[in-house]
């Protein structure tokens, strides 16, 4: 039994990102509505559009949190080295299913989507604040705000983009699904995709 | 509060066109500030025809009181003492929404039909539909809109829309013991303002003129300066407003860009899915990741 799987996100991990991505949809749905005129009716994700207004900064604080508890969790395993550089180089390669280079628990694209999520979840929240109102936005100068709103718009657009490839990357690469649901890859999933990895988690040699 | 007898020119958050069999006149009032005399009669009738009661303030050293406008203060006398041309000058505007032409605050709205900009030129919020983002504060270049701390609600000056509907003239122009403030046609209006202006010149104010700036597509609240050239002396009347960049960007070329992102994110995973195909482990290594797969539900 022992043999068959390799756990990869315990539970509480699984209950963290899943925090984080109910409430990245939610955010989404509201957020793309107060953007495109065409799909306000999306407000409707929260019952009334004033209501969406109401509850859309709330939710987006308890995302902000949920993933700076992942920030934490994650960040030493995201630092780019020499091997995720060759990666992101062949990633024509990559797309065709070909794997590249002695990857160990993340590889490059893994990485560099972590840091743009980070950076894009940091301009939401910084932006995200100086916008809210009644709370905070009368304390900035008008000006300040225009900026936060652009500033909220693009990097909210850009990590909806970045979230699309992630969840097909998951989607794609068959069995990484298990890992956010059940906990846990396969030997084969691990010694495929994870090379290096796999052999930290198991001591054995390929 | 929007009166249906108006006919709508823009609304906002909707990016389908407006009827366009009807074209009313285009009004504007017409604020002579070389003959106001800062009695803030205006300010009262405003007050008395919108039913708004701002709270009482207290004196802050200058006649203005309000000391801003807000949701209970859709027009409030600004007082600015200057020196120009060696002499104090008491320069006193009356300050509301500006009625532009390209109102940045319907640009900003992303509630259709919260703000629509009526053919007359009128300007107008319909509080009902409101959902209190603020957008409209931000995206006004005359920084006019207000929210109210009780309902969260943007409220400005709406020209009186329900008087100019049955053809009765604002209440704050009604009011106006001195013929400061006018109400016509936007045409008419100009001619007004191109006497006084010429009336202004002949005694010595030489860069007297009519406020109507370009950079909004001109407004239907039209100031008559005897300093058309320092409109910033007027408590801090912009000198060339425009929508701000940030929010024409936000609101222009990022919805194309945005959609052309998301669309080729979408469109890249299901062709690549479709063609390429999905990426199994259990495939290549197959043989000698039996025993590891085995009992799984994949097999």
């Amino acid at each position: 039994m022992t043999d068959k799987v390799i756990q990869r996100y315990n539970a509480a991990e699984r209950i963290n990102h899943w925090i984080v991505a109910v409430c990245f949809v939610l955010l989404a749905i509201s957020g793309l509505a107060f953007f495109y005129p065409a799909f306000f009716w999306l407000t409707g994700v929260f019952g009334t559009p004033e209501l969406a207004r109401i509850v859309h900064p709330f939710v987006g604080v308890v995302m902000a949190v949920a993933f700076g508890r992942q920030f934490f969790r994650y960040w030493h395993h995201n630092l780019l080295n020499r091997e995720d550089i060759r990666w992101m180089l062949s990633v024509k390669e990559v797309m065709k299913g070909n794997e590249v280079g002695d990857i160990g628990r993340y590889n490059g694209g893994q990485k560099a989507m972590f840091w743009v999520m980070v950076l894009c979840v940091a301009a939401l929240l910084g932006s995200g604040v100086i916008a809210w109102r009644p709370y905070f936005a009368a304390s900035f100068p008008i000006p300040v705000i225009r900026i936060a709103l652009l500033v909220h718009a693009t990097s909210a657009l850009a990590l909806i983009a970045s979230i699309i490839v992630h969840v097909y990357a998951a989607l794609w690469v068959q069995g990484t699904i298990r890992a956010m649901v059940e906990g846990v890859v396969t030997h084969a999933w691990a010694k495929k995709h994870h090379p290096r990895w796999y052999r930290e988690m198991t001591g054995k040699k390929l | 509060m929007t009166s249906s007898s108006l006919d709508i020119q823009r609304r906002s958050a909707t990016p389908t066109t407006a009827p366009e069999a009807r074209n009313p006149t285009e009004i504007a009032q017409l604020i002579d500030v070389s003959v106001c005399i800062g009695c803030k009669a205006c300010q009262v009738a405003c007050s008395e025809w919108n039913e708004l009661r701002a709270e009482v303030g207290t004196c802050v050293g200058v006649y203005d009181n309000p000391t801003d406008l807000s949701s209970q203060a859709w027009t409030v006398m600004r007082f600015a003492e200057v020196e120009e041309n060696g002499k104090l000058e008491w320069l006193i505007r009356k300050d509301g929404c500006m009625h532009c032409s390209d109102p940045g605050c319907l640009k900003a709205c992303p509630t259709p039909g919260a703000i629509v900009q009526h053919k007359n030129g009128i300007v107008d919020f319909n509080q009902d539909l409101c959902i209190g983002c603020g957008y409209c504060v931000s995206g006004c270049p005359f920084n006019v809109p207000r929210l109210s701390p009780k309902d969260g609600k943007a409220y400005k000056c709406n020209m009186c829309s329900d008087r100019v509907a049955v053809g009765l003239e604002p209440a704050c122009v009604k009011t106006c013991p001195t013929g400061a403030i006018q109400f016509g046609s936007k045409e008419d209006m100009k001619e007004v303002a191109a006497t006084r202006v010429a009336d202004l010149r002949s005694r010595g104010f030489d860069n007297a003129g009519l406020y109507d700036p370009p950079g909004v597509g001109g407004t239907h609240t039209l100031y008559v300066l005897h300093h058309a050239d320092k409109p910033e002396l007027y408590s801090g009347l912009p000198k060339d407003p425009s929508i701000s960049a940030a929010v024409a960007l936000w609101k222009g070329a990022l919805k194309p860009l945005a959609t052309l992102g998301i669309a080729a994110a979408g469109l890249f995973g299901f062709f690549h899915y479709i063609t390429v195909g999905p990426n199994r482990a259990d495939d290549d290594t197959h043989a000698d990741a039996h025993a590891d797969t085995q009992g799984e539900d994949r097999s």
